[in-house]
């Protein structure tokens, strides 16, 4: 009885959403100057065939030096984590 | 904990091309889809693959985790690096001098659809490389030391 209350309101609940999602405006993007620029003078420029890469790693290199750093900061974070305990040290419970 | 046989070979069988294949994907970067970030991950793939098939006492001497560590480190050194070198040339910091000054990777690419050359790009596969190998160190850095938690015990 439960479960089929439960399964019920599921169903009614993506029915509604599916319901909002159907009446959204989509694929529509407006059009800018910057994808006409990368577009046209990106292989020029960067001698890059993929213009993705092209704007990850040259336009907006200052931000992948970012995203490397973060990598690195999240695996300092594991590594504390995971740290072994020193002779002596217990586990703290609080 | 080890797993079976079968579970072992398929492994030994698929992890030199996982990493080949992540190899390539890193290498190919400036040409075709991907790039340091996916290719380190699909490097970091193969070494999942055998450190989940194999126990971690039997793996740890074919990976290590100093090797990871230095890996990571000298992947972001060579980033860092590789920007700075750019203010030699009179540039900004990151700056891609070496795509036209007629040197290793500055062969011109046409406009337009085409397969491209491999020494192109300038600073960008030098970069994806960096990103690659820092990518690789850290996933698997981060898979050995949850691994090295685990208690082992035989079934």
């Amino acid at each position: 009885m439960r479960f089929a209350l439960l399964t019920a309101l599921l169903l009614i609940l993506l029915g509604g959403l599916l319901h909002i999602a159907a009446g959204l405006p989509f694929g529509n993007p407006p059009v800018t100057d910057m994808d006409d620029y990368f577009i046209r003078h990106g292989q020029e420029q960067t001698g890059a065939n993929n213009i993705v890469t092209s704007v990850v790693f040259d336009y907006r290199a200052f931000d992948t030096l970012g995203e490397a750093t973060v990598l690195f900061t999240a695996v300092l974070g594991v590594g504390m984590m995971f740290r072994k305990l020193k002779p002596g040290e217990e586990y703290e419970n609080d | 904990m080890k797993m079976t046989k079968i579970v072992r070979s398929t492994a030994n069988t698929f992890a030199p091309f996982c990493l080949i294949f992540g190899l390539y994907v890193v290498v190919h970067g400036h040409l075709s889809p991907g790039g340091g970030f996916q290719g380190g991950a699909v490097m970091a793939t193969g070494a999942a693959l055998l450190l989940v098939a194999h126990s971690y006492q039997d793996i740890i001497s074919l990976i290590r985790q100093n090797t990871m560590k230095l890996c990571e480190t000298i992947g972001l050194l060579m980033f860092i690096t590789a920007g700075l070198s750019a203010l030699t040339t009179g540039g900004a910091f990151l700056r891609n001098w070496m795509a036209h000054n007629g040197g290793a990777f500055a062969t011109p690419v046409a406009f337009g659809a085409n397969p491209g050359v491999l020494a192109s790009a300038g600073l960008i596969p030098i970069l994806n490389i960096a990103v690659g190998i820092e990518v690789l160190g850290g996933l698997t850095v981060i898979l050995l030391y949850m691994l090295s938690g685990v208690k082992e015990q035989e079934l």
